[in-house]
């Protein structure tokens, strides 16, 4: 993926050279590739409601009644979508309108995390469809130190953070180490290390040291108090200290790839392995170093889960998160401020969930082909510009082969 | 046979060949032979007695059970499995290939060790020998399935990570399709049989996306595989909790009949095993065997391989690379569609949120231990489809080892064979990569 | 046969590669199109494979304008051509490879008939002498072997006009002349050929008409009796031969020491067999060959980037092998590698920044691992200054510079360290004349600064140009060491491997 910075053209910049700047950019693209997956959503919501079918059978006598039930359908979606993710107008006090989008923020905590070591990876020229064995590992190892150790206030969280990095690190330095020495392709290395942890995990919570006392579900016992991220803004709202810790990261994420001489190496060795190990860079060490990295940042993700919202270990701890992460990078074009806006967005689409299922009665799985949509429309901008008339940028030549 | 001599290729190499003995399997095999000594063979209590159980009450010939002092059998099988891993020592030692069959005996001999020690003392019904097979070949069907797909895909250069996807989308299809039928004519048999022809449409139309984004636009594939597996999880997941919900007529558990093959079907181990399955079975065997003399015999698979390894070359002699990408994809999307009928109405079930669980990255694995070949992607998902069965028989009879680490197996084994730690797996050439003139 | 392009132009974006050509080829006559690298003779002959579609201009065959959609519309009207990068499926045998795209079939399944191939590569092979076995890999054939079944395949089509896209750029003299032979006899058989070379010797020796191409221009048709001097000003615009303003080297210590150096690759072959020579600083040993002959791995085990298996490299009194490939280019080696866009460049990244990828953990441009943006863009701007870099800014990719540019990337980066050894690759390979004269100015800068250099080359007029003294190498030996005054028979032949028995070195 080549840097997207806007070049300066000859061209004046009089209103309709912006305007045509406006619309090449990138931006354009991801406004509506975001506009065309929620007209495709309509679509599917449209064809599922039941009242659009009803109407439709008297269609000729009466086609307004069709059109104002498919108009409803979609609104009423989209109205529960925003009210369930930003701002809820009937709330009573303030906190209670605004409670959604804190709602969101901590949604998209774990996805902001994983996100930001995907992004690493793809950076670094790495595919690492790992993230969800590495939540799980780093919920698995940080939540142990969680609900199976005794210690002070402060002292307890940090361990466990850390557990959380160190679980997700040691998942991501597997497929590093295997790329690095045997070249086996990380793709499907990763794919097949995300089952592995599944399983691990299934089975460690068979095990008594993992049993919550009294209980026969698969479940581990709750996190104790001192390891649980606090919440930042008071009880009323669910955003606890893992979104700030998030925000650091994508500082430090920032900071790491462009500022540091190891970034300077990971983005070298992402865009030509070669001329950077002939230039004297160790390839090796960079490829490993990035896979623990963007390991130890999904263990990240896993501990907003276990010591944030979850609070005890069960199979399902990493939810899609994972999977969901990739989109989050993808979307962001790895590139770190973008991957907090794709977080945030993708996090109020979740967070909308509940919303949309109580008061447009639609499941929450709308969200999903909302999101996918948007990463397809987003990798593919010529499709965009030719679905909405848009320029193609003067940039992009044709080069001789 | 060769007419004409040609410039040795040891021109090439002025001093001779330094020959490197591979030696990993070998010794990968005696450490095996000699944990299922010490696990199975010592670990095995003495006295007790091991059942196996081979006959069905639909059989010709009954054959009896038979009862081995367990003990002693898993230290033979096991002494037999080190002395195979010996002789394959020996052949790597000898610079020459280790033959085929010598692998196979040697999982045969560490199989039957294993279920030897698991079953000792379990009384009459324990080993269900033919049961455990039937199971392997049932629980590899999807395996197979998909891992044909991936086959076709990459053979292609299109590589394939929406098998999941589209394993998804043809159990969905099926089922709403069979429903749809049955309620309408009131057969559901034809139900049945029309759901299995809409599964592929439903793959194909996965397979058709992934074309779309990977050929046209340029977009990597991998991540075009991995965000239409979301995709088809929101839409099925959105039409099970809307469409089949208020219309649970469109979901019914609708079954394909099974089609026991007379005379066949009785033959003891055999029948039950090869010859008394549904149409997705059969199926199944049949585009293994057309396939595999397709892709490695014919002028289109001559084509394609050409168009997966270089496509510059075979565009200068005029095959049209992305359109027979654009075919393969498709194509390759219609047979994990069919695949994941198996879900559905091969199994007699209604569809559910996310059943396919994850079988289309086991295929995916199932398609690289196979080597990108059909005949392998049988032989790998039968493989898988028996650790499968193993998992589901020991949770029966009540094993020691976690059914966890079963499930693992496949996982497991995909990675050491990427890594390289046995054997070389080597992908078609231009597998991918975008052609652009 | 005939076959006549008119007025063809082709541009990629505001690049035009091919203006307004014509060209004339008749069956039984060998046309040569003459031009430097980069003249845009491949994108002509692409223009008429039907690979590229032309934006003006038509292609007449037999005076009837044909238009060809794809590869397959040209091959079917009975043109053939051997691509410069052979388009040959490696994992395929010679038979598969010679059917593919017009198979046969056979039997009632209609499957592939192998047996039919087989008889056409041997029939083929025979008639023209070409010791080709059609069951052979074609990833374990050489090069020049695997030329010859791309000849088979044209042949295969009943190709009456044949297209060989710089046919020799990876055959030794002897190898060429075989070639040449080869040109001869399909003339005689009635066959167009359209050689596209660069090569003044093989023109005069197997063309009929001759047609220069510079810019993508057509700047004139020759005889083929006319002078290498005529065709090489025709070619590059003013009277050039390879020349080197060079004063006589004033060799100093022995700076490199090889001794035994030995490289085996992962298949196990010997790849360099116990390579031994010295240089001296403020000379220039120019290493000549064929390409794949060992000189590759040669500069890539001093480097460290291939691990030698036997032997020893000295820097200046200090062992190298063995070393990180960080430590050896600390220590005072200049690396410019034979393809700048794998090895030299990264093209996303900024000038500025592939001006320090060797440097970029160094004082001043980093401090604590901290990069100082600052600095880095000071340095840059001073380094694109001094070698002449084109560009419109430091934050410009490096991958938009032209090839000539890249190379002064490299270039500055390289040498911008204190040297004891500079080692260049193909140095000036895919460049214009003006960068090829800068870049030999700066080699021999470096040389009489007192460094001692390696230049490694395939093309025979530049080792000779540059070159102290000549190594050559076959088969991953060095066959001797020679003056430069040395004459190009002599030196063919040892890039054949002649003197291997007597004087191995």
């Amino acid at each position: 993926m080549s840097d997207q910075t806007a070049t300066a053209t000859d061209e004046k910049r009089d209103g309709r050279g912006l305007l045509r700047e406006i619309a090449e950019s990138q931006t354009a693209v991801v406004v509506f590739a975001i506009i065309a997956s929620m007209i495709l959503g309509s679509l599917l919501i449209i064809a599922a409601s039941e009242d659009v079918r009803e109407a439709a059978t008297y269609f000729f006598s009466r086609p307004s009644d069709t059109f104002s039930a498919m108009w409803h359908a979609v609104s009423s979606a989209y109205i529960a979508m925003f009210q369930g993710a930003i701002y809820n107008p009937n709330g009573g006090t303030f906190a209670a309108q605004i409670r959604p989008f804190m709602q969101t923020l901590t949604v998209a905590t774990p996805l902001l995390f994983a996100g930001l070591g995907l992004g690493i990876g793809f950076r670094a020229g790495l595919f690492n469809i790992g993230a969800q064995g590495q939540i799980i590992m780093g919920a698995t190892l940080g939540g142990y130190v969680g609900f199976a150790w005794d210690l002070p206030v402060g002292l307890h969280l940090l361990l466990a953070v850390l557990g959380c990095a160190l679980g997700g690190a040691i998942w991501g330095f597997i497929p590093g180490i295997l790329k690095a020495t045997t070249g086996a392709h990380e793709v499907i290395v990763t794919i097949m290390l995300n089952y592995i942890a599944l399983n691990l995990l299934s089975w460690l919570l068979t095990l008594e040291a993992f049993q919550r006392p009294g209980s026969d579900n698969p479940q581990s016992p709750q996190v104790a108090d001192t390891a649980e991220y606090p919440l930042v803004l008071g009880d009323q709202f669910p955003l606890h200290l893992g979104f700030v810790l998030a925000l650091l990261c994508a500082w430090g994420a920032w900071w790491l790839m462009e500022r540091s001489t190891l970034g300077f190496q990971f983005r070298a060795v992402g865009a030509n392995p070669s001329a950077a190990r002939t230039a004297g860079m160790n390839v090796k060490r960079a490829i490993v170093l990035v896979m623990v990295i963007a390991g130890a940042l999904a263990g990240l993700a896993g501990s907003a889960q276990v010591l944030g919202t979850e609070k005890s270990l069960t199979s399902g701890i990493a939810a899609s998160f994972g999977f969901d992460a990739i989109t989050v990078a993808l979307l962001g074009r790895s590139r770190p401020l973008g991957i907090v806006l794709a977080a945030i967005l993708f996090g109020g689409l979740r967070a909308a969930g509940p919303a949309l299922q109580v008061q447009a009665q639609l499941p929450v799985d709308i969200v999903l082909v909302i999101q996918s949509l948007i990463v397809l429309f987003i990798a593919a901008p010529p499709l965009v510009r030719f679905l909405f008339r848009l320029p193609a940028p003067t940039h992009e030549k044709e080069v001789a082969a | 046979m060769t007419t004409a001599t040609m410039d040795a290729p040891a021109a090439e190499a002025p001093a001779g060949i330094v020959r490197h003995r591979r030696l990993v399997a070998p010794i990968a095999l005696g450490a095996i032979g000699l944990l299922s000594l010490i696990v199975f063979g010592f670990g095995t209590q003495g006295g007790l007695e091991t059942t196996f159980a081979i006959a069905r009450p639909t059989d010709f010939v009954d054959i009896p059970d038979f009862a081995v002092p367990s003990q002693a059998t898993a230290i033979i099988l096991s002494l037999v499995a080190l002395g195979l891993a010996g002789l394959s020592f020996w052949f790597a030692w000898a610079h020459r290939p280790v033959p085929l069959w010598l692998y196979s005996a040697f999982a045969l001999a560490v199989i039957f060790a294993m279920l030897t020690w698991v079953g000792a003392g379990k009384g009459s019904t324990s080993m269900q020998i033919t049961g455990l097979l039937i199971g392997s070949v049932f629980l590899a069907v999807p395996l197979v399935f998909g891992a044909l797909a991936g086959t076709l895909c990459e053979r292609s250069g299109i590589i394939n990570i929406a098998i999941e996807g589209q394993l998804l989308a043809g159990a969905f299809l099926a089922a709403v399709v069979a429903g749809g039928v049955a309620s309408a004519s009131g057969s559901r048999a034809l139900g049945a049989y029309m759901g299995l022809i809409a599964a592929p449409i439903a793959g194909a139309l996965v397979g058709a996306a992934l074309a779309l984004f990977a050929v046209k636009y340029w977009v990597n594939q991998i991540v075009v595989g991995v965000v239409l597996n979301v995709l088809v999880v929101g839409v099925t997941n959105f039409l099970f909790g809307t469409l089949l919900k208020e219309n649970p007529d469109l979901n019914q558990a609708i079954g394909l009949p099974r089609l026991p093959i007379p005379l066949l079907h009785q033959i003891p181990i055999i029948g039950p095993v090869l010859f008394n399955s549904n149409m997705v079975v059969y199926l199944m065997y049949i585009i293994v065997i057309v396939m595999n003399i397709m892709l490695f015999k014919s002028r289109w698979g001559l084509r394609v391989r050409a168009v997966g390894e270089h496509p510059r070359a075979a565009d200068t002699v005029g095959i049209k690379v992305n359109r027979t990408r654009v075919r393969n994809t498709i194509l390759g999307g219609a047979i994990a569609g069919l695949g994941g009928a198996f879900f559905t109405v091969a199994n007699g079930l209604a569809f559910g949120k996310e059943m396919t669980g994850g079988k289309g990255f086991i295929a995916l694995a199932a398609m690289i231990l196979g080597r990108w070949s059909p005949k392998g992607a049988l032989a790998a998902g039968l493989l898988f489809g028996f650790a499968d069965a193993l998992r589901e028989q020991f949770g029966i009879v009540g094993s020691s080892i976690p059914s966890q680490f079963l499930a693992m197996l496949p996982y497991l084994a995909t990675i050491f064979a990427v890594a390289g730690l046995v054997g070389h797996v080597r992908p078609p050439a231009a597998e991918g990569i975008p052609y652009k003139k | 046969m005939k076959l006549e392009l008119r007025g063809i132009t082709k541009r990629f974006g505001d690049f035009t590669a091919n203006d307004r050509i014509d060209l004339l080829v008749e069956s039984g006559t060998v046309h040569a199109l003459l031009g430097e690298n980069g003249a845009g003779k491949s994108t002509l002959m692409n223009v008429l494979f039907g690979l590229y579609d032309a934006d003006e201009g038509e292609v007449l065959l037999n005076d009837e304008p044909v238009v060809f959609a794809g590869p397959g519309d040209a091959m079917a009207a009975g043109i053939g051509m051997v691509h410069q990068h052979f388009m040959l499926v490696h994992p395929f045998t010679v038979a598969e490879n010679v059917m593919l795209g017009h198979e046969d079939v056979t039997g009632p399944a209609k499957l592939l008939d192998l047996e039919a191939a087989r008889a056409k590569v041997r029939e083929i092979s025979e008639r023209f002498n070409f010791n080709v076995d059609p069951d052979a890999v074609i990833e374990d054939l050489p090069v020049g072997a695997q030329q010859r079944v791309e000849i088979i395949k044209a042949l295969s089509r009943d190709a009456s006009v044949l297209i060989l896209d710089e046919p020799t750029a990876v055959l030794t003299p002897q190898e060429t002349d075989e070639l040449l032979g080869i040109v001869r006899d399909l003339r005689d058989a009635g066959t167009a050929v359209v050689l596209i070379t660069h090569k003044l010797r093989e023109v005069k020796a197997v063309a009929d008409t001759i047609t220069v191409i510079r810019r993508g221009k057509v700047v004139g048709t020759a005889e083929p009796t006319a002078s290498q001097e005529e065709l090489a000003s025709l070619m590059v615009g003013r009277a050039v031969t390879m020349r080197v303003d060079k004063d006589e080297a004033k060799p100093g210590e022995t700076m490199l020491s090889v001794d035994g150096l030995t490289v085996v690759d992962e298949a196990g072959i010997v790849q360099l067999d116990g390579v031994s020579f010295d240089v001296k600083a403020g000379e220039i040993l120019a290493i000549a060959g064929v390409q794949g002959n060992g000189q590759t791995e040669l500069t890539e085990a001093l480097l460290g980037i291939v691990p030698s298996d036997a032997g020893s490299a000295t820097l200046d009194g200090e062992v190298i092998t063995g070393k990180a490939i960080k430590d050896i280019l600390m220590s005072g080696l200049g690396f410019v590698p034979e393809d700048r866009t794998e090895d030299g460049i990264v093209a996303p990244m900024t000038i500025a920044n592939n001006l320090i990828l060797d440097i970029h953990d160094r004082k001043p441009y980093s401090r604590g691992g901290v990069l100082q943006p600052k600095v880095i863009a000071e340095e840059a701007r001073k380094h694109v200054e001094q070698f002449d870099v084109r560009a419109t800014s430091i934050e410009q990719t490096t991958g938009s510079l032209s090839g000539g540019n890249q190379q002064k990337v490299v270039l500055a980066r390289e040498l911008s360290r204190p040297l004891k050894l500079l080692i260049a690759s193909n140095p000036t390979r895919g460049l214009d004349v003006g960068s090829i004269e800068f870049v030999h100015k700066r080699i021999v800068a470096e040389r009489d600064g007192g460094a001692a250099v390696i230049i490694v080359s395939a093309e025979l007029d530049e080792v000779v140009a540059l070159a102290d003294r000549i190594a050559v190498m076959y088969h991953g030996r060095i066959v001797g060491i020679v003056p430069p005054d040395t004459d190009r028979d002599t030196l063919g032949l040892m890039m054949a491997g002649a003197h291997d028995e007597e004087e191995a070195a």
